[in-house]
């Protein structure tokens, strides 16, 4: 990791204001931030350890733990809550088998909510990596996730 | 040896004229965010593959979003000599079907239509601009979402794309530019209303260099997402109005802060200001002046309150987005680094080029008074036609809800309506006669926002709405004052006691005097409208609140902690496909006879109610609750 960390952050250096930019490429080449390379980023940028911190606890993009494979988002938007965003999550969290912000054990699926994904009028809807499906039914969606299950 | 604007244009003119009056029909297929979740590229693919199969000539092109976002995926196709035809709701399947009956024959199986534009009439089709649903809109910022490819300049240049631009550097002085813009009075179509011609005149009267330009795209709120639409339908828009910004103010620089939840939009964007590029747009010595500008993309990381200039500011200078504390500089002139920054929505710039192209007069012939132009709204929730629409301010919300959206579907109540998000209210049936525009709405105890508006039927629970919104708040708040930070955080907790069936008859005093606290004291926006979902919810639905606080009922039987689930005994089959769906076992029976709900069991998820067949439709939702039998607890215990 070490490696690849230097090579992601060899364009940054003492560059502190973009802080944000650099933590969202480690994120996407790491799949998360882990200490070492808050650390790194710190060291790199010139900036206290406790500003990257700071900056990357602030913003909801940003996580600390490893995911799952494959992202299982449930919208929580306006129009999706009051066209039952909240069965959607329920019947999501039984067919996973995990609760919201947790990993399955087979390190497959992280269940996350979002605010918005802005297919309002498609409500409600679930994005799952970056396909969504809209739409649904809280039979749709035990259907998806067998279906993906058996593939 | 470079092109003049006007070569450029004439260029880009022939080509659209010979795809729009060629032989060859045109097929335009929507690809925004909404086309794509609703299958839009398998129809793509599906259109290339049978042309290619059947050996057809004809032009298929992606398109943005045109609005009707129920009738996704959407096709229009163009033949020679005819309207334009609208396909709706269109599958792979449904491909081979419209190709061999329309393209081949002229059969234009009406059945599938939206509807035709364009001049003459096709059997059977109707006409788009004479439904209910078209005639009152007016399509400006939206001119060219699904009509133009939004990856090909030259279809934006060829409908007077970057004229405003041209016309701006070769013949108006700066203030010539902010005297047109407050002419029009364009007001910031963020949500705060504020003119953005005053803005302009700000930005160019601040001392100190360098200065910026910023397009706020970090459109956060919950049911909105028309600024989406607009970067991903027409990205150059955008650019152009941030660029005619940049000449007026005397900024070289330009930053898109988007939403890193729009990955298609930041796609959109990275293309068209290469674009912009190539054809001497962006860059040094633009269209041949001295004029220097470059535009930035800044992807969000994910803070409703960036939505707030400052906080935005600060957010692309690599800080926590927390909004600067009183007394507030104007972002004109302290922004970002501390430089004039001229801040402005998505809409406000797209809006820009039209206005200096056509003129202050054309733009304000549309709208009210002291609302000018059109405005943007996402209509969803509770309504058959679900989607982006444009009309002129003034227009009332019964025209926007019944007329254009088609009513409630189902046959179902209007309860009432939420514009303007988390910092917005909602209004009831008793005023739907509403006008929409900036002053009108906030006097009703809403704002216009940026554009969400959610129908809601009776099936909506307005106390666990107000407790939605908070939830949001709560999270969202950047914690750095106390009335925000706290306050969102007592009202959401009174809220949800009360959706608990807990809640005291001092909580709707308590509830309204923290919402005025809230938002007196509050340092920013965020804080200062958090309430308001509370106090429109209090205001024009107390009722539900008294229900849920003296009867233990909620009257739309969405707060599980007021309702039951019950087996009729005349309708129960005993088909027992509820006991073997019920996740906790609450239900038992024999089989054909009548089952029972345990509701010392039972967890109220309604999936019994969901899975009993229609034919039966045996279970009820009840509230209040139905008691737990008294000889079931003492055997328990």
């Amino acid at each position: 990791m070490e490696d690849r960390l230097s090579e992601i952050l060899s364009p940054y250096k003492g560059k502190r204001d973009a802080l944000i930019p650099i933590l969202q490429k480690v994120q996407a080449e790491l799949g998360y931030l882990p200490d070492e390379a808050m650390l790194e980023i710190a060291r790199v940028t010139g900036l206290p350890e406790s500003r990257v911190f700071a900056v990357a606890s602030f913003y909801a993009q940003f996580r600390f733990t490893p995911r799952g494979k494959h992202s299982f988002m449930v919208c929580r938007g306006t129009a999706c809550h009051v066209r039952g965003a909240e069965k959607i999550l329920e019947e999501t969290e039984r067919s996973l088998g995990i609760v919201e912000g947790e990993t399955t054990e087979d390190k497959e699926y992280t269940l996350e909510t979002v605010a918005c994904i802005g297919c309002c009028a498609l409500a409600p809807c679930v994005m799952i990596d970056e396909d969504v499906e809209a739409k649904l039914t809280p039979k749709m969606v035990s259907e998806i996730i067998d279906r993906r299950k058996a593939q | 040896m470079t092109m003049t604007f006007a070569d450029i244009q004439k260029q880009a003119q022939e080509e659209w004229d010979a795809l729009q009056k060629g032989k060859a029909p045109q097929i335009a297929v929507g690809t925004a965010t909404c086309g794509r979740s609703a299958g839009a590229m398998a129809v793509v693919k599906a259109f290339e593959d049978e042309l290619a199969q059947k050996n057809i000539t004809a032009h298929i092109r992606e398109v943005g979003c045109s609005g009707p976002c129920y009738a996704e995926p959407l096709v229009n196709i163009d033949k020679p000599g005819k309207p334009t035809i609208s396909y709706k709701n269109v599958n792979p399947d449904m491909v081979t079907e419209i190709i061999d009956a329309y393209l081949l024959g002229d059969d234009p199986l009406p059945q599938y239509t939206l509807g035709s534009f364009g001049e003459g009439k096709i059997k059977g089709v109707t006409r788009f601009l004479d439904t209910p649903s078209f005639k009152p809109q007016e399509r400006r910022v939206f001119r060219n979402c699904g009509i133009i490819d939004p990856t090909n300049i030259t279809h934006y240049i060829a409908n007077q794309g970057y004229e405003g631009l041209h016309k701006a550097l070769t013949t108006m002085t700066q203030q010539d530019v902010v005297d047109e813009m407050k002419a029009s009075g364009l007001r910031g179509r963020g949500g705060g209303g504020f003119p953005a011609g005053r803005k302009w005149e700000a930005g160019l009267a601040a001392k100190g260099t360098p200065k910026y330009v910023v397009c706020n795209a970090d459109e956060g709120d919950p049911g909105a997402f028309m600024d989406r639409a607009v970067i991903e339908g027409d990205p150059h828009s955008v650019l152009e109005g941030m660029i005619i910004a940049g000449y007026t103010i005397g900024a070289e620089t330009g930053y898109i802060y988007v939403r890193a939840e729009y990955p298609l939009a930041i796609r959109r964007l990275e293309r068209a200001i290469a674009q912009a590029h190539e054809k001497g747009f962006l860059g040094k010595n633009i269209m041949g002046t001295n004029f220097n500008f470059e535009i930035k993309i800044f992807p969000g990381a994910g803070a409703f309150v960036c939505g707030e200039s400052t906080a935005l500011t600060l957010s692309i200078e690599g800080k926590r987005g927390m909004p600067r504390v009183a007394p507030r500089p104007r972002t004109t002139e302290i922004g970002l680094y501390d430089k004039p920054t001229l801040l402005n929505n998505v809409k406000s710039f797209s809006s820009a080029p039209m206005i200096i192209t056509k003129g202050a007069e054309w733009f304000a012939s549309v709208g009210t008074e002291k609302s000018t132009g059109t405005a943007i709204f996402a209509l969803t929730g509770a309504v058959n036609n679900c989607g982006l629409i444009e009309v002129p301010m003034g227009i009332t919300l019964r025209e926007i809800i019944y007329d254009i959206g088609g009513g409630v579907p189902d046959g179902a109540e209007f309860k009432a309506v939420q514009t303007g998000g988390p910092s917005g209210g909602c209004l009831p049936a008793s005023l739907l006669d509403t006008p929409i525009d900036y002053d009108s709405l906030d006097e009703a105890g809403s704002i216009m926002g940026s554009g969400g508006m959610v129908v809601m039927d009776e099936k909506t629970c307005m106390v666990d709405v107000a407790r939605y919104f908070l939830d949001f708040t709560e999270i969202e708040s950047c914690g750095q004052c106390v009335p925000c930070r706290l306050g969102t955080k007592q009202l959401l907790e009174i809220l949800k006691e009360i959706c608990k069936g807990k809640g005291r008859k001092e909580d709707l005093d308590l509830l309204y005097e923290l919402s005025l606290a809230v938002h007196g004291g509050s340092v920013c926006g965020l804080g200062q409208t958090a309430a308001n979902p509370v106090l429109t919810t209090l205001r024009y639905f107390k009722d539900e609140y008294e229900a849920h606080i003296f009867e233990k009922r909620c009257p739309a039987k969405v707060c599980k902690s007021l309702i039951s689930f019950v087996i009729r005994e005349d309708k129960c089959k005993g088909c027992g496909i509820c006991a073997k769906s019920c996740p906790v076992s609450a239900i038992s029976g024999e089989k054909k006879k009548v089952h029972v709900v345990d509701q010392s069991v039972c967890v109220q998820c309604g999936v019994c109610q969901e899975k009993c067949p229609a034919k039966f439709s045996a279970v009820d939702c009840v509230s209040p609750r139905v008691k737990v039998e008294a000889a079931a607890e003492t055997e328990t215990s």
